[in-house]
């Protein structure tokens, strides 16, 4: 019996502007391919049903839910993962550096998904409201932060890029 | 003059790596020829199992075995009982794998090994198991009735603790009272719901002759104690390291079947092992907390102080009971809050129900608490027609009252005594804050007259933080001139590294980032108990003071000794030891952990050992080549936290909606460490109290199926619906510990059933309804203000 999915593809992605190639099973999620595959842990998982936003990584610059994926769907695609968010090894996203800053973060593991949406997201907003902030990082939960710090972080993070 | 770094709002040492994805959670690490583990769960709430074949699933592509509880060998032995009490008459504590029955949905039954977790899944799918359905027990009024089925048979009972607490003439007080009001209040089912999922990965290290094992715990010295026991092994032989962890509320706090069945997966397969908790598993796998049913009343006089309180209640302990009795405990210890209850009779029920086991959640029995203490209390000051902030003014416990006593034996074995404390100030603060008296005379009327309904909320808590047993921690001064810093517990977000590292940093005047903090690694450090019940800034932080103290002492001691002047005339500052008014007499840190350790030095800059006239051996006798020392700190009882918020709302009676209009929140947790940390504890805590008394239920249906174990169902608060809270300060230290620290992680969790519920019911005054159960939902929000439809 071979179960679903099982056959394998050969996919060509770039993440982080690495080109990769690989063969993967049909049913492998596109979070467990970051993850395993590529070792790009920085994407976490919190349900692996499109809840939690954990999972969010840009697509060919648009944020999705990597759990809801599969690795197959990436192939011909651009990812950016939090791996790829700062300039270089020894500088920091001004997201980055406002979540810092803010103290947007506890645990750490909702982070990385609300870093990418926000990038994408002021990518688009560069001036936003604190309602607009929280309205964009509604779909990913935090257990940790009651969301208060992120949004001071967001609006800091926001202000920095509109300087620069 | 010193440095202040203590009490300054320095930024995380921990958030570059956790911002550039470098963090390192459990399920981040994957070793060469690791195998994946997946289980098979009971899909029933109570049932035996007549019989159980897996020889399919052994057969499926890339599974290595498939074990059931014939095949565990030393982990067939019964789960322990991590707390035992004296009330917990009837404990029950299940085994790793169901061995021939299952008393909730999502208990393990098999587990799959296999070359991949897809490879895993699908064998679970194979395996065969044959169900002899047994009734279930999920209603615990039902459960406490005669000849109610039984959870577990061979007990006869279905109550596994029975617990009553007596403070004065509880008898006297009622029969005295002015007046006395009875309320039924319940608070639902729900749980920590930490983000990262519980996951393990387990190795047996050949070389070393080390089971090593990365566990998402909040305990790993408890873990590694337990596998050595369970293994044979000697405890250096078990190395448990909590790694970045997702976040713990509570629940990451047990020794679970899982965090046992992998590590003897890897012992005996010899191959790394891998399981990490899906998010269905984690829903039905990992333990509750909150559902109790309280029948209060209270005694007052005719000015609404209080007299007396009886309340007896309820408490779902699930189907077992491995961590005790202690939040019940903890809820009847805390009921009284910062209130004068001069006579007192609590009394719980721990009952268990065919549903996953109940063990502290953030707050851990004290939302239930102050939700009974605080409606109360506004119970009263309605019927008396008076002031809700001024019924609590005139029953505080007052400034100069302090130690108070309450009365009862808290969760540690310590008498509930409070040690400092300022209740009328914090409540002050709070009334202050939210311009009190303008809100309820001006803005409500106005609001009101617009048809809005709005209405005001006050409540106040305390919370017994920082107990025992013990923490330890070592801290060394290296030659090379960082400070080493080791303790046993470990993290999952609470900034332990930038905390533990102020006060080291305050103690030796040196630079904050020159401090490495090592937490939750049994290799660095083998005593202590773990992180929860707010206890890691008071116990561990103090033991870290203790330690950094007397490696201050030693520095300062050999530093009189090269200088030939008294101790006394030295100072600490900018990094250096030296002679007051005379600073370039002196030495850096470094310099005197090299004076310390007469070794010879290679690559170092400043070497100030030089050779000297022989006295006797280089290293005396009683001298340690080092400036190091390992301190414990073991509080005499809890130090108690308090705080109070005010919360304004407004409620759509069309769509039953709660909009949180203003949330005000004064805390006291004592000197502070680091006060955006504090704020983001309380920040986290109030989210999830919002949780809690809006959206968070998990709903069991009648046969034991938890209804809603997805986030598409069980609704957790996003930023839409929490608001931003406006925090003040009050500052009243403890006593207790050299650092006049309070905890300060589960506060915000505390008040908010209670607020929540007494600023809905404001706002719902002209339905005339009372809020006596938590959470409450939109549903019933529109119930209540639509009476006609329902
Ligand atoms: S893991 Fe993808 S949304 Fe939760
Ligand atoms: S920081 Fe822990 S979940 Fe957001």
């Amino acid at each position: 019996m071979t179960a679903v999915g099982t056959e394998r593809r050969v996919i060509r992605v770039v993440v982080n502007g690495v080109p990769y190639e690989r063969e993967v099973e049909a049913r492998l999620l596109l979070s467990d391919f970051l993850r395993h595959e590529l070792g790009l842990t920085g994407t976490h998982v919190g349900c692996e049903h499109g809840v939690c936003g954990a999972c969010t990584v840009l697509f060919d610059g648009e944020p999705v839910r990597s759990c809801l994926f599969l690795a197959v769907q990436a192939d011909g695609h651009a990812i950016e993962t939090v791996e790829g968010l700062a300039p270089s090894e020894s500088e920091l996203h001004p997201l980055q550096l406002a979540f810092w800053e803010k103290h947007g973060l506890q645990c750490g593991y909702c982070t990385p998904g609300m870093l990418m949406v926000l990038k994408a997201f002021l990518a688009e907003h560069p001036n936003p409201t604190e309602e607009e902030i929280r309205e964009a990082i509604s779909g990913n939960l935090c257990r940790c932060t009651g969301y208060q710090n992120i949004v001071e972080a967001a609006l800091s993070a926001a202000q920095l890029m509109r300087q620069s | 003059m010193p440095t202040r770094i203590f009490g300054e709002p320095i930024k995380r040492a921990e958030d570059p790596r956790l911002l550039t994805g470098r963090g390192r959670y459990t399920d981040d690490i994957d070793l060469p020829g690791q195998l994946h583990v997946a289980f098979l769960r009971s899909p029933l709430a109570h049932a035996r199992i007549r019989s159980i074949d897996v020889s399919a699933a052994r057969e499926m592509p890339g599974v290595v075995t498939v074990w059931t509880y014939a095949d565990i060998g030393p982990c067939q032995r019964r789960m322990p009982l991590l707390i035992p009490h004296p009330d917990l008459t009837h404990p029950y504590t299940r085994y790793a794998l169901a061995k021939d029955e299952v008393n909730h949905v999502g208990e393990p039954v098999a587990m799959v090994i296999a070359e991949s977790r897809y490879l895993a899944e699908d064998a679970v799918e194979a395996i065969v198991v044959e169900w002899e359905e047994l009734p279930p027990v999920v209603d615990i009024e039902r459960a406490v009735q005669p000849g109610a089925p039984l959870v577990h048979e061979e007990l006869g009972t279905n109550v596994a603790a029975h617990y009553v607490g007596i403070v004065g003439d509880p008898e006297g007080a009622f029969s005295r009272a002015a007046h006395v009001f009875r309320e039924r209040l319940i608070i639902e089912r729900s749980a920590g719901m930490p983000i990262e999922t519980r996951a393990i990965v387990a190795v047996w290290n050949d070389v070393e002759g080390v089971l090593e094992v990365w566990d998402t715990t909040q305990a790993p010295i408890v873990i590694r104690n337990a596998l050595a026991a369970l293994f044979g092994l000697a405890p250096t032989q078990v190395r448990v390291i909590a790694p970045d962890v997702g976040g713990g509320f509570g629940c990451k706090i047990m020794v679970y079947p899982e965090e046992v069945l992998v590590p003897y997966a890897a012992l005996t397969l010899r191959r790394p092992i891998k399981w990490t908790e899906d998010r269905l598993e984690h829903f039905v796998g990992t333990n509750h907390e909150r559902l109790q049913i309280h029948d209060a009343e209270i005694a007052v006089d005719a000015e609404g102080r209080i007299l007396g309180i009886r309340d007896r209640f309820l408490h779902d302990a699930g189907a077992y009971t491995p961590y005790g009795i202690i939040v019940p405990i903890i809820t009847a210890c805390q009921l009284p809050g910062p209130y004068k209850v001069p006579n007192y009779h609590v009394e719980f029920r721990a009952v268990y129900s065919n549903t996953v086991p109940v063990s502290p959640y953030r707050g851990a029995g004290r939302p239930h608490a102050a939700f009974v203490m605080e409606r109360l209390l506004d119970r009263v000051a309605d019927e008396l027609g008076l002031d809700r902030a001024e019924v609590r003014r005139r029953n505080f416990i007052q400034p100069h009252e302090f130690p108070y006593d309450v009365g009862l034996i808290f969760q540690d074995g310590a008498p509930t005594r409070y040690d400092s404390g300022n209740y009328p100030g914090m409540l002050d603060l709070l009334l202050q804050q939210m311009d009190y008296d303008r809100l309820v005379r001006e803005e409500l009327p106005r609001l009101r007259a617009e048809g809005r309904f709005v209405g005001v909320g006050i409540a106040c808590y305390v919370e017994g933080t920082g107990i025992g047993p013990y923490e330890g921690a070592t801290v060394r001064v290296e030659p090379t001139g960082q400070v080493y810093v080791a303790t046993g517990m470990p993290q999952q977000g609470q900034a332990h590294k930038t905390v533990l590292a102020q006060i080291v940093a305050e103690e030796l005047q040196v630079p904050v980032g020159s401090v490495q903090v090592f937490e939750g690694d049994t290799a660095h450090f083998q005593f202590g108990s773990g992180t929860y019940a707010s206890r890691s800034a008071v116990v561990c932080g103090s033991a870290v003071a203790l330690a950094a103290r007397k490696v201050r002492e030693q520095g300062l001691q050999l530093a009189a000794e090269e200088l030939e002047v008294a101790v006394e005339d030295l100072v600490v500052e900018d990094g250096r030891v030296y002679v007051r008014g005379a600073p370039e007499r002196g030495f850096t840190w470094a310099q005197l952990a090299q004076l310390a350790n007469p070794l010879r030095y290679a690559y170092a800059g400043d070497l100030v050992v030089r050779p000297r006239p022989w006295t006797g051996p280089t290293l005396p006798p009683g001298k340690q080549p080092s400036l190091e020392a390992t301190e414990y700190y073991s509080p005499p009882h809890a130090t108690w936290a308090s705080g109070a918020v005010g919360m304004l709302v407004e409620v759509d009676i069309e769509t039953g909606q709660l909009h949180i209009r203003k949330l005000w929140v004064v805390h006291d947790c004592g000197k502070m460490i680091n006060p955006m940390v504090v704020e983001g504890q309380v920040h986290g805590g109030i989210a999830q109290g919002i949780g809690g008394a809006f959206y968070e239920k998990l709903h069991y249906d009648d046969n034991g199926q938890l209804l809603n174990a997805s986030f598409m169902d069980f609704l957790m608060p996003t930023a839409m619906e929490i608001p931003r809270m406006e925090i003040a300060h009050q500052e009243t230290p403890s006593p207790l510990n050299p650092l006049g620290v309070k905890g300060v992680g589960e506060a915000g969790a505390i008040p908010m059933p209670a607020v929540v519920a007494a600023a809905v019911e404001d706002a719902l005054r002209p339905f005339g309804v009372r809020i006596t159960r938590m959470p409450l939902d939109p549903d019933q929000l529109w119930r209540m203000t639509h009476p006609e439809s329902s």
